[in-house]
């Protein structure tokens, strides 16, 4: 496939590898933000090419993993009202809320829909004109401009029976967070390639200023890892602190302004609670007043349910602030799997605990074994 | 779903769920605790896609599969395709020939009888190919909204032919694997239906008997290890499978694993990994390593296994783990189907 | 959340399904309807990243290979260091 082949090519990722180990004289700690860039260095193995000192931890850039257990139980509340046809993206499916998952919700004869876009969840909603369409909007910057399309289109076109369930979430914030903790090792950034895409990338000037840290946006195949690696070593490497740019391909500084007109004429900044880290102010995105009437939160009053209490055991948090990496927590393989998760980043494909249990360590006869991917760091 | 505050662990589900007919962990989390315990005895507990049995100096093979596949029809073929070839290459990979198939009709209320005439016209023609005849039966209709238009239940008999046990115990440290085909044909060709997709040119099921090919090596005098068909759940099921039986490490190469570009093309769009989508006329077959060139030399002179290739060898191992070197080479675990595949769309 | 797929703009229509600017993209043989309403700039013959039905990015292309021409020229320079040291 063009544009995605040639970044999965082995002899340049070899060479970019080499020139990698030629400048790295010291240890680094470096923190890739998205998902989707945890998910492609455990599934390739894309550790074992760095030298041994240099260390990545995963971020909490994986919105399934930080969306708080009380949306999840408020969605599948939703799903259980009869009129209602709840429709989602498959990741969303398994996290166990406080007591059942949209999954569980499914089977017990909820209508819950696996969608592809927003646009499905409205034509389902055109389609359907007796029932409810409630859509699951769950996602970072990069999903935002579809789902205000979405409700924009909803509203030209006067398509009533269509909601959704907002939480949305932002990444600067949360990099902000992370940086601001005492126990925050990471030196620098590997920028969510695809949220700048949307957003550009001059928010990360002032924490990258601010923080001293290197921020280099990256893409998501492994050569492009590979080549945002380098350059952020190359800066940690003499002393520079600045926003590079690797993904150039797809991103541009100022980002996508159509789509950033949009999201701001349905969306507006909030505080969000991030599960596993606690709430962080004006780090996620709800419904402008104007669109209320498509906010599935007002249109299906709950009760005020009480936060649910996580799991004692699953230190989701840890992981997510990249302090701890999955294989250090004790349940990890053993009392939480993915079939069995204590918390959201066993369970979203892209959770740094889901990762490391599909593609790294694995548990035998109650002894963690070292896979071949594993625990170097 | 799992009491958060609990130390000790609860059953995932107390109902059953979707995961539990994906192939995956959960299917034999299901097998094992409900389904083993009730039924125990050694041909069962065997795990292989078909029982073995003696019967006056007679060794027979036996197998049964359900089809509940939407839609029914599909490019490439329908559930009366399915039926007759997947319990016709549940026989061949126990080293049987076919010989007779049973198949059994739910029907719901309100199917068209143009539907089930295409459907029981596509099982003639399988079984025709398969040299099997359709010896037996039986037709339930359930009420209007019960089921999905129709569902098919198919068990098989045959005639072993394999001059030794074959099945994941005899599979050796060093064997080769080889897989007869591109995968994820039929997973895609059913999803693209289901999802809308179009195609430049057209994603067709792979469903096919797989008797002529295995027969072949048979006759070949290749020394076979072990067969595996490759349906739900894909080539990364069956391998895991095999390893926890066989308690060996299977490695693959991830740059040999043969997938078609448009299959490929459609896994990245729709968020599925090719080694897990399910096909229905593909096998993997563990020989010696000696006996890898002839082998694919037999193989790709049928049409079914034009394009078989080596993917992986057998290692001793402490752990009984598939892993996969990958494309940049590095190492990973492929690990066995969690639940439902779900697409990733981010 | 950011699986962004490339694909090659196959056809344009404005004011189509829905009123939106949409368009047929190929991904590597199979089509699928694209809304293009965030890539105005976007013509026939591009790629274009889309994410959940939606093209956020056209592609440049020029861009896209500057990493194989600097491995290249790692590639040169090792060369020629090779051949200075020999």
């Amino acid at each position: 496939m063009k544009f995605l082949d040639e970044y999965r090519d082995f002899s340049a990722v070899q060479k970019m590898a080499q020139a990698i180990r030629r400048i790295t004289t010291r240890h680094w700690t470096l923190m890739e933000v998205c998902g989707g860039q945890t998910h492609t260095i455990v599934k390739t193995g894309l550790q074992e090419l760095l030298p041994e000192t240099v260390t990545l931890v995963h971020g909490p850039g994986c919105p399934v993993c930080v969306t708080p257990l009380v949306t999840i139980d408020r969605a599948v509340a939703i799903a259980l009202r009869p009129e209602v046809i709840l429709c989602s993206f498959g990741d969303m499916l398994r996290v166990p809320g406080s007591t059942l998952s949209l999954f569980d919700a499914k089977a017990l004869g909820a209508d819950v829909r696996i969608v592809y876009s927003p646009l499905d969840a409205l034509n389902l909603a055109r389609a359907n004109p007796n029932r409810e369409v409630v859509f699951l909007a769950v996602g970072f910057e990069t999903t935002a401009p579809a789902n205000a399309m979405a409700v924009w289109e909803a509203n030209r076109q006067k398509v009533f029976n269509f909601s959704m369930l907002v939480s949305h979430v932002l990444v600067p914030p949360a990099m902000e967070t992370i940086l601001s903790s005492p126990d925050c090792r990471v030196q620098a950034f590997l920028a969510a390639g695809h949220v700048c895409m949307v957003m550009g990338f001059e928010e990360y000037l002032p924490i990258s200023q601010k923080y001293r840290v290197p921020v280099v946006v990256t893409g998501f195949e492994p050569l492009d890892l590979l080549e945002g690696i380098q350059m952020a070593i190359a800066q940690l490497e003499s002393g520079r602190a600045e926003v590079e740019n690797q993904y150039v391909r797809a991103v541009r500084r100022p980002g996508n302004r159509a789509a950033q007109e949009r999201v701001s004429d349905v969306f507006e900044v909030t505080r969000r609670s991030w599960r596993g880290i606690g709430e962080i102010p004006a780090s996620g995105l709800r419904l402008r007043e104007a669109y209320s009437r498509f906010d599935a939160e007002l249109r299906f009053p709950g009760r005020l349910l009480q936060e649910a209490e996580e799991s004692r055991e699953c230190i989701a948090g840890l992981v997510l602030q990249g302090i701890r990496k999955p294989y250090e927590c004790p349940a990890f393989g053993t009392r939480c799997t993915p079939d069995i998760p204590l918390g959201a980043p066993m369970v979203s494909s892209e959770g740094a605990c889901a990762a490391y249990f599909h593609f790294g360590r694995r548990e035998n006869n109650g002894n963690p074994i070292v896979s071949i991917a594993g625990a170097r760091n | 779903m799992a009491i958060l505050s609990c130390p000790l662990p609860v059953p995932a589900t107390e109902r059953i769920v979707l995961a539990h007919g994906g192939g995956g962990r959960l299917t034999n989390q299901l097998i094992e605790s409900v389904f083993l315990p009730a039924f125990r005895n050694p041909a069962l507990e065997s795990r292989h896609d078909g029982a073995v049995l003696s019967a006056d100096g007679v060794k027979l093979a036996m197998t049964t599969d359900t089809y509940v596949v939407q839609p029914l029809i599909f490019p490439g073929g329908t559930i009366g395709d399915l039926a007759i070839n997947g319990t016709v290459n549940d026989l061949a990979m126990c080293g049987a020939r076919p010989i007779a198939l049973s198949a059994g009709f739910v029907l719901e209320e309100g199917l068209l009888l143009s539907t089930l005439h295409t459907i029981v016209a596509s099982m003639r023609e399988a079984a025709r190919l398969a040299n099997a005849s359709v010896v037996t039966g039986d037709t339930k209709v359930l009420d209007k909204g019960r089921g999905d238009g129709l569902f098919i239940n198919t068990a098989g008999i045959g005639v072993v032919v394999a001059p030794n046990a074959i099945g994941p115990e005899a599979v050796r440290p060093g064997d080769a694997v080889i897989v007869s085909g591109n995968l994820g044909s039929h997973g895609i060709a059913v999803l693209s239906v289901r999802e809308g997709l179009e195609f430049d040119g057209e994603v067709k099921s792979d469903t096919a008997p797989l008797w002529p090919a295995v027969e072949a090596l048979f006759d070949a005098g290749i020394e076979i290890h072990c067969l595996r068909d490759l349906t739900r759940g894909g080539l990364s099921s069956a391998l895991n499978e095999i390893a926890s039986v066989a308690r060996l490490n299977i490695e693959v190469e991830e740059s040999l694993i043969p997938v078609s570009d448009v299959v490929r093309g459609a896994c990245e769009l729709l968020g599925l990994d090719p080694l897990y989508v399910a096909n229905e006329g593909r096998f993997a077959a563990f020989v010696p390593d000696t006996q890898v060139s002839r082998a694919l030399d037999v193989l790709r002179s049928h049409q079914v296994a034009s394009r078989a290739v080596r993917v992986g060898t057998v290692h001793e191992t402490s752990s009984a783990l598939v892993t996969l070197r990958t494309r940049i080479g590095g190492n990973r675990v492929l690990d066995m189907l969690s639940g439902e595949q779900l697409p990733r769309i981010c | 959340m950011c699986l962004a797929i490339p694909g090659k703009i196959v056809s344009i229509v404005e004011d189509g399904h829905l009123g939106l600017r949409r368009g047929r993209v190929d991904f590597s043989g199979i089509r699928k309807d694209v809304c293009l309403d965030y890539t105005p700039e976007a013509r026939v013959g591009d790629y274009v990243l889309v994410h959940v039905g939606f093209a956020l990015a056209v592609v440049d292309e020029a861009e896209a290979y500057r990493v194989f021409e600097a491995l290249r020229e790692l590639d040169q320079l090792d060369e020629l260091k090779e051949s200075v040291t020999q």
